[in-house]
């Protein structure tokens, strides 16, 4: 059991970094979930045309020269800002850091259908002609391009890589961190995850083919988790990045302690390529919460996965209801619901939304609810406004993807 | 396009390869490497946008002539003469 480990097994969070379509801090984006403001916004994009994007305006020249932005990619920029935000946030003298011992760890659900499009759409008006295809591609496309930004941008030697785990991607990241920091291989981790999904067209179309796009004349309805007249994802881009320590360094340096991950868990459904599987995200659940050594009854947030499709919400709440049943105390919400479904940075985004719930005892809503979907009904649902929920000890985070792919994640208040 | 229009466009294609710098006084004989903080890709970006703009094709044996302004305008001058500026 993790709780029991000796202080250098145990893992805390001492540094947060964000961009999102609802603020581009933790306590700008904690604003806007306690008053129900959604960040979900009108959007075009080539070839779809008119639809909904949760879009983030963080100032990409505060961390990077223009030439850095023009040679990379969106992610990079999402990437680069969240590792600057959380490195300050933390307080470590970076200065004096060892740059060979930090790693970055970052979740990413897809990562250069953006840039393969563009590539694509400019050479057709060279008629296909190679010549014209840029020698910037393959390092704007190789899976690890956003971590890989991170460190040229802050000089980091020690390993970075992206993790692909669909939009289980950001916990995944945040796993891969804490258990690089637990091998050794690093003393700091930046972990998370990201997203630039709404610059590729294709990621909008597939959705719409697949009946699972999200359409609502007003954009700050369109996210609705759990209503019965939801009808899909609304398609964001975001990212969020933890500055991880092992609690005997985080101690030794006097750092803030946003609280310790004592739980986690990942593991497949192996039944469908979209189709979630309850069964296989109940075991999940089960298994984070056995390596936590915690109860059901004593998680006080799940921060769910639900997406707004007619399928995924209703299977999650199935697996809500078995492991949760009877559980009165524990709260359920839905980050989503505001800010979209920003893929690769979701889970750590949702994850980082309910975290200030230590200190202001609050549990944020799930929004948009106007009738709750019968099958989506679960006990401790808190629905469109901003709940009291007295002193808040445990968060669990659930984040799946498409495969099948399953991951949980619990924070302890520290 | 004469000598002093093809180092007006150098500079234009410069000032989108590199935002970040100064253009306004680029040492014509002194080599672009030791005067602004270009690298490989960056003299492909010179390359590629040659060939997006103009259609000029240059042969990877010649990249080096691309190495100061004057080298490179001197080059382009016979490439060049008979294009007309965007």
């Amino acid at each position: 059991m993790i709780a029991e480990s000796a202080e250098n097994q145990r893992i805390v969070i001492t540094g947060v970094g964000l961009t999102s379509p609802n603020g581009d801090s933790l306590s700008a984006l904690r604003e806007n979930l306690l008053a129900g403001r959604s960040g979900v916004s009108k959007y075009s994009i080539r070839y779809v045309g008119d639809t909904l994007a949760g879009i983030c305006e963080f100032d990409e020249l505060k961390y990077q020269k223009r030439k850095e932005v023009r040679r990379g990619t969106r992610a990079g920029s999402i990437s680069v800002f969240c590792a600057n935000e959380a490195i300050g946030d933390s307080g470590i003298d970076w200065e004096n850091t060892d740059k060979s011992r930090v790693g970055i760890y970052l979740g990413v659900t897809e990562h250069g259908n953006v840039e393969t499009e563009n590539e694509v759409y400019a050479l057709k008006g060279y008629d296909y002609d190679t010549s014209f295809w840029s020698h910037h591609h393959n390092p704007r496309t190789v899976a690890n391009n956003p971590a890989g930004e991170v460190s040229l941008n802050l000089g980091i030697t020690g390993p970075h890589y992206t993790i692909g785990a669909a939009c289980a991607a950001g916990n995944a990241g945040l796993i891969q961190g804490l258990q690089m920091l637990l091998l050794g291989d690093c003393d700091v981790a930046l972990a998370g995850g990201v997203s630039e999904s709404i610059h590729t067209f294709g990621i909008f179309a597939s959705f719409k083919s697949q009946g699972a796009l999200a359409a609502h004349e007003d954009p700050t309805r369109a996210s609705r988790p759990f209503d019965v007249d939801r009808s899909g994802i609304v398609v964001a881009e975001g990212g969020c990045i933890y500055v991880l320590e092992r609690l005997s360094d985080a101690k030794r340096r006097g750092a803030k302690i946003y609280g310790e991950i004592v739980g986690y868990a990942m593991n497949s459904d192996a039944s469908d390529f979209v189709l979630p599987n309850p069964a296989r995200q109940a075991e999940c659940i089960r298994l984070a919460l056995r390596r936590a050594g915690l109860k059901p009854e004593e998680v006080d947030i799940v921060s769910t996965h639900a997406t707004g499709t007619a399928s995924g919400d209703a299977q999650e709440c199935l697996a809500l209801r078995e492991v949760f049943h009877g559980c009165e105390r524990t709260r359920i919400n839905n980050t989503k619901s505001f800010i979209g479904h920003a893929m690769g940075a979701a889970g750590v985004l949702e994850l980082g939304g309910n975290l200030p719930s230590f200190e202001d005892r609050m549990c944020h809503a799930t929004i948009n609810v106007d009738q709750l979907d019968p099958e989506c009904e679960v006990p401790g649902l808190v629905l469109n406004e901003a709940r009291e929920s007295g002193s808040v000890n445990v968060i669990l985070n659930n984040s799946f993807g498409m495969l099948g792919t399953n991951s949980v994640l619990i924070v302890k208040k520290f | 396009m004469n000598t002093a229009e093809i180092r007006e466009e150098i500079i234009d294609i410069l000032s989108d390869i590199a935002p970040d710098e100064d253009l306004s006084d680029v040492k014509d004989d002194v080599a672009f490497r030791e005067q602004l903080e270009l690298d490989s890709m960056d003299f492909l970006d010179i390359v590629m946008e040659l060939r997006k703009r103009h259609r000029i094709q240059i042969p990877e044996e010649d990249y080096g002539e691309l190495a100061s302004m004057q080298s490179t305008v001197t080059y382009l001058e016979p490439l060049m003469k008979d294009l007309e500026r965007a």
